[in-house]
Parts: structure tokens; sequence; C-alpha cells
């Protein structure tokens, strides 16, 4: 065992620290933020590059339109031919577009250019958007007609106004330079918004962590610290697990007092005959306590047997798993193996079992084995016949030995296990570790050890189990 | 000292100008002979007034040389428009006081960007695309002839000018000068920029052909009408040459007129076939310095304004709206408007 805290201290450094895991966690973490950034981010920036291109369009081409119409505004027929008296303002609005180069022209109704640049075509008529290229860069074409219906001139005079599409452009990388920002703030607070999920998701642990880290190595009580329902099952799994090891500790506390209280007097008797035998010079006398002290061996041979199997048997408990069985089962098996020696003839021992299977969860060794100890204390210290009966008492399971006795005093029921596990084993009828055994084994199964006078008057001791959940 | 050659050509004044002779007015050439980078810039300016600043460049610059071609404003237009078209032949820089057709050629796509610190920091007015660039500032003034005009008349702004023209029976009736915007490109940049500032513009030309008003081609001849008492006020003249003349000749008197002062800034751009681009953008660049703009200053393309006038002044923008000015309609209307005023002889 691990006592000191040195002790304790080497056991904690010598394992694996948390630093690793933890760091895992933060990477994956990590890992799938920045995945998910990064799709958002070209889903985003696309998304903010169209709709950033078709913003600018919108906005430029209404500044072409606008220019256009002043122009258009400012046709005019003089002797039957169209006069432009271009308005300075058309070309202050372009200007809005500050680094833009400008066409334009004005078509009379047969085609011909009136004014403005020749070398750039007009879209096809009915269209007022239109892409074409100018001194070698590509503009962004508005159309606008106007129809005249006089007697010298009658048709469409078409206006078209055109621009290079530095301005549009600049609008469109700054609207994406905008929208990326922001995500890149977003990412910026996803990140800080993980980072502090983790964190708070993490504290838990880590609050069950220093309530651990706080605790005396021999305090296994269970855990009570206040955590989500999340991680409620690892906190009362934790509880559960420390509740077994609490429970193995003390068994095998009680095992090391039981059997240091109950070893010492009779190895010490024995030295004291042995010493007699030595000493004696009478053969006849030497020869009666030779055989005293095969007696006593024996006899501490058998309570040898009782604690070893006394501790297999709390372990079992505890540590098989648990599977469904029929108490008849056990009790036939118990029978079976009873000790034959104490039994003067078989009618004495019987068993009294019902027609239908009596469930349990267990493990069946250890419960034979506690009832075999019943059996053995029944013939011990009662009076046969010995009954072995199983039965159910509405939904829970026993397994009883019942004899003729008087049996014990009804004041001893209650800690019987305790008063009689500790008494003296000088006597070698007397391996008092019995009734320990049958305890420790009905609160390894979440049952007790119940002592009473039963219907029939014969004084009873049994096993009482809970039912097992679910269909039998 | 970098020596200036001496050699100046004056070849254009002898060819008639209806030919459209593609051919400079006069040559020069700036630095070392064996300078390994040759800058062609052809300008408009008369080249005694950038000497100064182009022999200091090459000084600073001594692997530099310029050879310096001065040009009338409409050939240098149409020849370097030819050269953008043909895709040879183009200077490696070009400064013109048409900086409405200089602004038409970048709009036509015939020039090259350049970037500079320098560059950057010229107000928006001053440049456009970054294609070209205002390296002078010169201011559209009243000349009059100071011993002719007595004191009480000078006038200070143009509604002074036109209170004089509106005086019955007045002296200065046939005796004030202005450009023939006909002949002279410079003469309808400024009217054009006049006709956009105010309704005044129109009241002035009313009056000017009312009272017979002259209009004639060009600065030096206008200026030295003012001198010899011929015109007693000119209107509109550009301040570099007015002023240089001033220096010398005490009969001249210069006003920036009070209401508003157009302030023209000549243009300069690089053509987008330029064999020496990174020259010319040096060039360029060094005009825009502190050093450059001194230079530029001694011989009045740099007109400093008293800060207490600066609110008058009217810079006309680089900017596609001088494309309006150039449109052939808009041309054609703003002349039968001149012609009403100024009947041709």
């Amino acid at each position: 065992m691990c006592r000191s805290a040195r002790c304790a201290d080497l056991g904690i450094s010598s394992l694996p620290t948390a630093e690793g895991a933890s760091a895992s966690l933060s990477l994956r973490l990590a890992g799938a933020l920045i995945l998910l950034i990064a799709a958002g981010g070209t889903a985003v920036t696309f998304a903010a590059f169209a709709y950033g291109r078709q913003a600018a369009q919108q906005a430029y081409d209404r500044l072409l339109i606008g220019a256009a119409n002043q122009i258009a505004g400012a046709v005019t027929l003089r002797d039957g031919a169209v006069v432009v008296d271009l308005p300075v303002s058309a070309f202050e609005l372009l200007a809005l577009a500050p680094d833009d180069r400008i066409v334009y022209a004005v078509a009379d109704p047969s085609g011909a250019v009136v004014t403005g640049y020749d070398d750039v075509p007009f879209p096809p008529a009915g269209r007022h958007f239109a892409e074409g290229r100018f001194g070698g860069e590509a503009v962004r074409l508005a159309v606008v007609e106007r129809p005249f219906a006089e007697r010298a001139l009658s048709g469409v005079v078409r206006v078209m106004v055109g621009q290079t599409l530095r301005a549009r452009e600049d609008l469109a990388r700054q609207i994406t330079r905008n929208a990326l920002a922001v995500l890149a703030l977003a990412a910026v607070l996803m990140a800080a918004l993980t980072v502090f999920a983790v964190r708070s998701a993490l504290a838990p642990l880590r609050r069950i962590e220093r309530a651990l880290a706080a605790r005396s190595p021999q305090d296994l009580s269970p855990l009570d610290v206040s955590v989500p329902r999340e991680i409620g099952g690892l906190v009362a799994t934790l509880s559960r697990f420390m509740a077994r090891l609490d429970r193995q500790l003390q068994a095998t506390r009680n095992l090391i007092a039981d059997a240091a209280h109950q070893l010492r007097t009779p190895i010490a008797a024995m030295r004291v005959q042995s010493e007699l035998a030595a000493e004696e010079t009478d053969p006849q006398r030497q020869s009666e306590i030779i055989a005293r002290i095969h007696d006593r061996s024996v006899n501490l041979g058998r309570l040898a047997d009782q604690l070893l199997s006394h501790a297999m048997i709390i372990h079992r408990a505890d540590a098989e798993p648990q599977e469904r069985l029929d108490l008849r089962a056990v009790a036939i098996r118990a029978v079976e193996e009873s000790d034959r020696d104490l039994l003067v003839s078989d009618s004495e021992l019987r068993l009294d079992l019902p027609e239908d299977p009596v469930r349990a969860l267990g493990d069946a060794l250890s419960l034979a084995e506690a009832c075999k100890n019943l059996v053995t204390n029944a013939f011990r210290h009662g009076r046969p016949p010995v009954t072995v009966a199983v039965w159910t008492e509405s939904g829970i399971a026993c397994l009883g030995v019942r004899d003729s006795g008087p049996g014990m005093p009804e004041s001893h029921w209650e800690n019987a296990p305790v008063r009689y596990g500790r008494r003296s084993g000088v006597s070698p009828q007397s391996a008092g570790l019995g009734l320990v055994i049958v305890d420790a084994v009905a609160q390894a199964h979440g049952g007790r050890l119940r002592f009473r006078i039963a219907d029939s008057g014969d004084f009873e001791g049994a096993i009482v189990l809970p039912a097992p959940e679910g269909p039998a | 000292m970098t020596v200036r050659s001496t050699l100046i050509t004056l070849l254009a004044l002898s060819l008639p100008l209806s030919a459209h002779a593609a051919e400079p007015e006069a040559v020069t050439r700036f630095g070392r002979s064996e300078a390994p980078y040759v800058l062609l810039a052809r300008s408009t300016t008369d080249i005694a007034l950038v000497a100064p600043a182009i022999e200091s460049f090459v000084t600073r610059f001594p692997d530099h040389a310029v050879a310096y071609e001065q040009w009338g404003s409409n050939d240098l237009y149409e020849f370097e428009r030819a050269a953008c078209a043909v895709g040879s032949g183009a200077a490696d820089l070009v400064i013109s006081s048409a900086i409405d057709l200089q602004v038409k050629l970048v709009n036509d796509g015939c020039s090259q960007p350049h970037h500079s610190a320098a560059v950057a920091a010229l107000p928006a007015e001053r440049r456009w695309r970054d294609e070209v660039f205002g390296v002078t500032s010169e201011p559209a003034v009243i000349v009059y002839n100071r011993a002719l005009v007595p004191s009480y008349d000078i006038p200070a702004s143009r509604f002074d000018l036109l209170d004089l023209l509106r005086r019955p029976d007045t002296a200065y009736a046939g005796r004030v000068a202005t450009y023939d915007i006909a002949a002279s490109g410079l003469g309808y940049l400024f009217a054009f920029a006049d006709s956009q500032q105010a309704t005044t513009f129109g009241s002035l030309i009313e009056a000017f052909g009312r009272t017979g008003a002259i209009a004639t081609c060009c600065s030096a001849e206008i200026i030295e009408g003012v001198e010899t008492g011929r015109y007693l006020i000119a209107y509109n003249v550009l301040g570099s040459y007015a002023l240089d003349r001033a220096d010398d000749d005490d009969r001249l008197a210069v006003v920036l007129p009070r209401d508003y002062t157009l302030v023209l800034s000549r243009a300069a751009l690089i053509p987008k076939h330029a064999e020496h681009p990174g020259a010319a953008g040096a060039l360029i660049d060094f005009l825009l310095s502190t050093a450059g703009r001194a230079e530029l200053a001694r011989t009045h393309l740099i007109v400093d304004v008293p800060p207490d006038d600066t609110a008058q002044l009217r810079p006309i923008p680089l900017s596609p709206v001088l494309l309006v000015g150039l449109d052939q309609q808009k041309r054609a209307l703003l002349m039968s408007r001149w012609r009403d005023t100024f009947p041709e002889e």
C-alpha cells in the first residue's frame, strides 16, 4: 500500500500528464475551425466578389444612363439636322468615376455619327448596355434613345456613352475587401468563442481534477462536484469506482484484522503445547499433547482455508461480472458441496425449492460458498435437520438456511458478523469467519444477511437479494 | 555645369501655317553630348522660358540629355495622335499648354501611367489617371498700359472692365484686345473655361462686340500691342508671358482679376510608345520638385500668388470635362457665337 505523500507524488508524476491530450483536443478544434473558415471564407469571397461586381455595375450603369440622358436632352434639330450642345454637366457626372476614360457618340436616325467618337460601334438596336473596347481598354457602353417625329426629321436619335471599368473594379474590390474584413473579424470572434467554449466546457473536468488532487489518499467517498449533465455520468462512474475500491480496501483491511486476530491465539497455543511436548518425558502424555497439536493444526488449516476463501469470494463478488442466475441452482450446488463430515445422515440436510426459477443477478460461486458457510454454521451451532431453502418475497429473492435449534440471541442479529468474526479462533470448532463471508457476499450483491425465526419456528439465516430488473 | 547647346533652329516660322507641316518650330539640346539617355521632349513652351529648369535637370542627372522640340499646340497634338496610331515616332514626353488636347490624348489611350511620390502629392485637379500632370501654374490675367490707363480706370475685375466698356463714348472702344478663339487654342480653352465659370463672360463678349474689341491670335502680338499703346487693355492673357515681358518693360502692368482668376497648368504626359518612359518620369518628378518649381518660377511658369489672393484662383482641372470643349458640334456652336461678336474681316 502506498500511504506516504511522497509515494503518492511518485505515483502521479509517473502517470502521463494531461498536457498532450488537451493539446490534441485544441489542435483538432483549431483544424476544424480553420477548415470551416477556409470553406466559408472561399464561399463568402466568391459571393462578395459577385455581389461587389453587381453593385458596382449597377451604380456606374446609372451614371452612364444619367449622362446619356443629359446628352439626349441637349439634342435639337436645326434645319433638319441633328445638333447637340454637349452639356458640361454630363461630363461632370461621368467624372464622378474620376479615373475612367470616356467615349461618347450621337447618331442620327440613319445611324451616322453626328458628333463624338465614331470608332466605337453602337451596340445592336434595342440593347441599352454592352461591352466594348476603346483605345485598348475594355469599356461599358450605355445607349439612350430619343425619338423625334418632326416634319424635317422622323426617327430615333441614339446617344451612346461609355466608360472604362476602373471605378467599377475599384468599387467591386472595395466591397469585396470590406466583406473579407468582416469575415476576418468573424473568424477571430469565432476562434475566441471556440477558445472560450472549450475552456468553459472543460472547466468542470478541471474542477474534478482539483477535487481529486485535494483529497487525502484514504478518502474514497463519492465526489461532490457540481458538473453539467453531460459529464455527470463520468462523475457517477468515478464515484462508483471509488466506492468499489473503498469496499475492497475495507474488506482487505477487515481480512487482515480478522486473520491477525484469529491466527495469533491458536499459533501461540500451539507453540506453548509444542514446548510442553518437548519438555514432557512421559510418552503417554507426550502423545496426548501431540494429538492436541494435531487437532489444533487441522483447525488452523481450516481457518486459513476460510480466510483465503473469504478474500477470494469478497474479491469475486466485487470484481466478477454479475450474471443472471437461478438461486435454485445455487442452493443445489451448495448442498452438493457441503462438508459431508458434518452430516450424521443425508436426511439431516434438506432442500426446499419452489417450482419456478428464482432469478437473481450475481456470481454463482460466491453465492454458493456463502450458502455453504450458512450450512456449516447451522450444523455447528444449531440442530439438525438443516434445510436450504429458496423463495421470493414480494420480488425479493431469498436464499436461506434453517435449523431446528434456538438460534443466536436476537440481540446479536444486528451485528452478528462482526461479533462472531472477531471471536477468537482458539476453540477447534470456532472458525467464526463464516458469517463475515456471508455478509460480505450479500453486500457485494446489493443485498444483506438477515436473521429471523421462520414461520415453522426454525431459526433462519438468509441472503436477501434484490430481484434483477427486466424480464427473467 | 552642363552647357546648353547653343544651336537653336528656327524652322516653322518660315513655313506656311496652312500646310500643317508636322515639324517643330525650334529645336535645341540640353546636356552632355555623350549622355547615354537622350530624352525627346516635345512642348509648346518657348525654349527660353523652360531652359533654366531643363538645364538644372541635366545637371542633376548627368546621364540624361534632353532633345527639346518646340511645337505649335495643334501640330503637336496631330503629330502625337498619328504617332500613337502607328505606334512609332512618339516623343518621350509631351508638355502642352493645350491641356484639353492633352486630356484627349489620354482619353484616347495614347499615354502611359507614371507613378511616383511627386505625382501622388499633386492635387486632384492637376492630374488625371496618373497619366497627365499639371507641371506649371499660370494665371490668365488682364494686362494694361500703365501710361495710358489712368489709375482710377485700372480694371481690378471683369465687372470693372464691363463698366469701362459701358460708358458712353468710352475711350476704350476698339482699344481692348483678347485672343481670337478661332485662331488660338489657348484662347478657346480660356473662353470655354470662362463660359463655365460665370455669366459675366456672356456680358463681356457682348460688350466686346458692341465696342469693337480686337480679337487676335497670339500672346506676343497682344502684349506688344499693349506696350506700344495700340491696345490699352488686354483680357485673358497668359500670365507667364505677360509677367516675363513686364519684367523688362515698365509700360506693362498685370492684374489678376479679383472676381476670379483662371489658372492654367501646362499638362505633361508620357506617350504610350515612348522609348524612355523612365527618363520622362524623372523629368516630370524633377519639374514637380522644390528645385524644379524654383526654376519654373524664375521664368514665371509658376506664378506664386500672395496668400490673400488665392481664394479667387480657379485652376482649370485636368479632367475629361475638357473633352466637351473639343466636341465637334460644341466647338462649332461656340465658334458661331464668337463670329456673331467678332465678324471676320
